[in-house]
């Protein structure tokens, strides 16, 4: 836990420790064990370049052309003189991958994706005092495990999801309470559970494990050593029996739970929004164990052709108004906590979280498997992310 | 004038280039060929020599940038993986059902659209098969997948029976393969049928064979050759689906799901497990050779 400590003491005085953007605080580093290449943060900006070049998931870079009223870029493009060429990234893996090609200014890259892209030297270090409304981020969110690193930010909190246990309130009785109803209890409802079908799921499983298997010693979902990755890998395989599918296209969990297929399993709040105004009769929550979560950060390449224009984006894209209207369209709670006064739905950031510190407590946000285990331990090696995909393939049988 | 001059010139041109051409043919042949030739080698074997050598590759399991070490560890964990055997399996399995359903299937469709339906009918049934390749197959797989869910159009139809619908998984994933090809397996059928000489099956009933006899003795060896040929069809097409299996599939994979998992991360993996589809469609057609069905196709 000495990480964790160490990011609460931290995040108090980020905004002092930040200023100091090449110095560093020392204390974290040895928890990780992760040495990035050492780069420099711009120290202030140029002339804008005419252009950006971003690589984002779908529906965080809007112009217009998918919905006339959803539209975010086109105001940028007129303020700054940047002109935004958008490519959709379909996965974390992806991004990585279009990042390492050098083509590429900026990344809106998820937590399982950013230590990659800072250890490989692909993402630069980012001096937040050129970001003006970064300092209206939500603590939380600066100078995570998964953005940041020895108290170095490496990118601009975006928002942030919690991975919700949904179940339908027909089917399902008593109401759940715990991630048993899709582990232990799963036998239930045999053929109607589902769970999110990428690597990282493993993590909810390990999560589970956390309170359920004392023994285990698991202090966090991301460093699991061989044994505790067994454990949670034999937990996914017996539930796999009682899966009816795998979701990772929200279109098709919302028609799964509509149509009772699917009656158990994991969600996020934009498809339990989604699906209960459809009419299906769900529900969605935190178990007592806490969840998974994921919170992505706009990085920078190392490589930026378009450095100014980049940083100009990373400032746009947390300002109150286009934070709000982002997470809105998206379905996740803002980074910037002047977002919540913006939000056309006045309820959005309570249905969300946004502000509840507490919530997002119990949340452990996704992050890279290194073989360092990000828990700080040094006496055992973790299991590395590729060995995760291996076990995923394996679980599904 | 010079308006006048240019066509003249130009048709000479024109003429003298015929003249080259016609009195070299190897010249010609190189003209044709090149650029198909260039497809084939360069684009299709060449894409294929690439995926083949990659496969021997390996990855940095942090940064999963690929590294040119040669190595047989991807063909090693193929067959050594219990999950991959298992998958590979599963998907030639699924790939032969499949096969087996639309030959069922097509030929009694094929029968009554080659020499059963009136004549003037005929075309306009071979249109009615064709229809459902004019639709997107994202469509029809979606169509499937409400057909067969909880409570849809198969639980409704079998409920009175006391049977519920088969549910998402590996009979749904055949059955809505099987009606996605069924196409693919009737046309040549369908023109085997119409071509077998009337005059055949009246001299094998002349010489006092029944129906069934006639039907083991002519019809089928003459169109068997037909049946291999959209065998062919698909039996490949459904080795390489991997969307069906995800609308369709619940949690089944496939041999291309594997390779889609794997594609971002684990390139060589993913050529690894690519390979393996490509080997078994050789190895079915040099089967099919065998059985002779090529020769008349």
């Amino acid at each position: 836990m000495r990480l964790t400590r160490t990011l609460v003491a931290t995040a108090g005085t980020a905004a002092l420790l930040l200023t100091a953007a090449c110095g560093s605080s020392g204390n974290g580093s040895s928890a990780t064990g992760l040495n990035p290449p050492d780069l420099k943060a711009p120290t202030k900006l140029g002339k804008t370049e005419g252009q950006v070049n971003l690589i984002a998931w779908a529906g965080y870079v809007e112009n217009g052309s998918n919905d006339p009223k959803v539209d975010w870029v086109s105001d940028f493009q007129k303020q700054t003189g940047c002109q935004v060429h958008s490519k959709v990234a379909a996965s974390s893996d992806e991004m990585v991958k279009l990042m390492k090609t050098g083509e590429y200014d900026a990344v809106s890259a998820s937590g399982d994706a950013s230590l990659r892209l800072i250890a490989s030297g692909d993402a630069a270090p980012v001096n937040t005092d050129l970001v003006p409304n970064y300092k209206d981020v939500f603590s939380g969110l600066k100078n995570g495990s998964w953005n940041s690193v020895k108290g170095q930010m490496y990118g601009i909190p975006h928002g942030r999801g919690a991975n919700l246990l949904m179940y339908n309130t027909e089917k399902v009785s008593p109401a759940p309470t715990s991630w048993s109803a899709v582990f232990d209890d799963a036998p239930k409802y045999k053929g109607h559970v589902t769970a999110y079908d990428s690597p990282i799921y493993i993590a909810d499983a390990a999560l589970y494990l956390k309170s359920t298997r004392p023994d285990l010693k698991i202090k966090n979902p991301y460093a699991l050593d061989q044994k505790q990755f067994d454990a949670a890998v034999a937990l996914l395989k017996k539930q796999n029996a009682d899966i009816g599918e795998y979701w990772s296209d929200y279109l098709k969990e919302i028609s799964a739970f509509k149509s009772g297929d699917s009656v158990v399993g994991t969600t996020w709040q934009v498809i339990a929004s989604l699906t209960a105004g459809e009419g299906a009769k769900v529900k969605a929550f935190v178990p007592k164990e806490g969840s998974t979560g994921w919170s992505d950060t706009w990085m920078v390449s190392a490589k930026a052709k378009h450095p100014n224009c980049a940083y100009k984006w990373l400032d746009w894209i947390v300002s109150p108004k286009v934070n709000a209207q982002v997470a809105e369209y998206f379905g996740e709670a803002p980074a910037n906590s002047k977002a919540c006064a913006e939000t056309s739905d006045k309820n959005f950031c309570t249905t969300y979280h946004a502000a509840d510190e507490g919530y997002w407590k119990n949340i452990a946000f996704w992050n890279t498997p290194i073989e360092q285990c990000l828990d700080g331990r040094t006496d055992v090696t973790c299991v590395p992310y590729a060995k995760w995909v291996q076990a995923w393939t394996e679980i599904k049988g | 004038m010079t308006s006048e001059v240019t066509p003249a010139a130009g048709r000479g041109t024109v003429r003298r280039l015929a003249g080259t051409l016609h009195r070299r043919p190897r010249l010609r042949l190189a003209l044709l060929l090149t650029a198909p030739l260039l497809w084939l080698t360069v684009l299709y074997l060449g894409s294929l020599t690439v995926l083949f050598v990659s496969a021997f590759w390996t990855t940095n399991s942090f940064t999963s940038q690929v590294v040119k070490v040669w190595s047989t560890d991807n063909f090693h964990a193929l067959f050594t993986t219990p999950v991959f055997r298992q998958v590979i399996l599963r998907s030639v399995g699924v790939a032969l059902a499949v096969t087996v359903l639309c030959a069922v299937i097509a030929f009694p469709v094929a029968f009554y659209t080659a020499r059963v339906a009136r004549p003037k009918w005929r075309p306009l049934l071979v249109v009615a098969i064709l229809t459902p390749l004019w639709a997107s197959y994202l469509v029809k797989v979606y169509a499937w997948r409400l057909i067969l869910s909880e409570g849809g159009l198969a639980d409704w139809i079998l409920k009175p029976l006391g049977l519920s619908g088969p549910g998402f998984g590996l009979p749904a994933t055949v059955l809505t393969l099987t009606y996605l090809w069924l196409p693919y397996m009737i046309l040549p059928i369908h023109t085997a049928l119409e071509q077998l000489p009337a005059n055949l099956l009246d001299a094998s009933a002349d010489l006092g064979a029944k129906a069934g006899r006639t039907f083991r003795s002519v019809v089928l060896p003459m169109v068997l050759p037909s049946v291999a040929a959209g065998s062919v069809f698909t039996f490949s097409l459904s080795l390489g689906d991997y969307i069906t299996v995800q609308i369709v599939g619940g949690k089944t994979q496939l041999v291309g799901n594997l390779v889609y998992s794997n594609i971002e991360l684990n390139l060589p993996m993913a050529a690894a497990l690519g390979t393996v589809p490509v080997l078994v469609i050789v190895l079915y057609l040099l089967a099919i050779r065998r059985t002779g069905a090529l020769t008349s196709l």
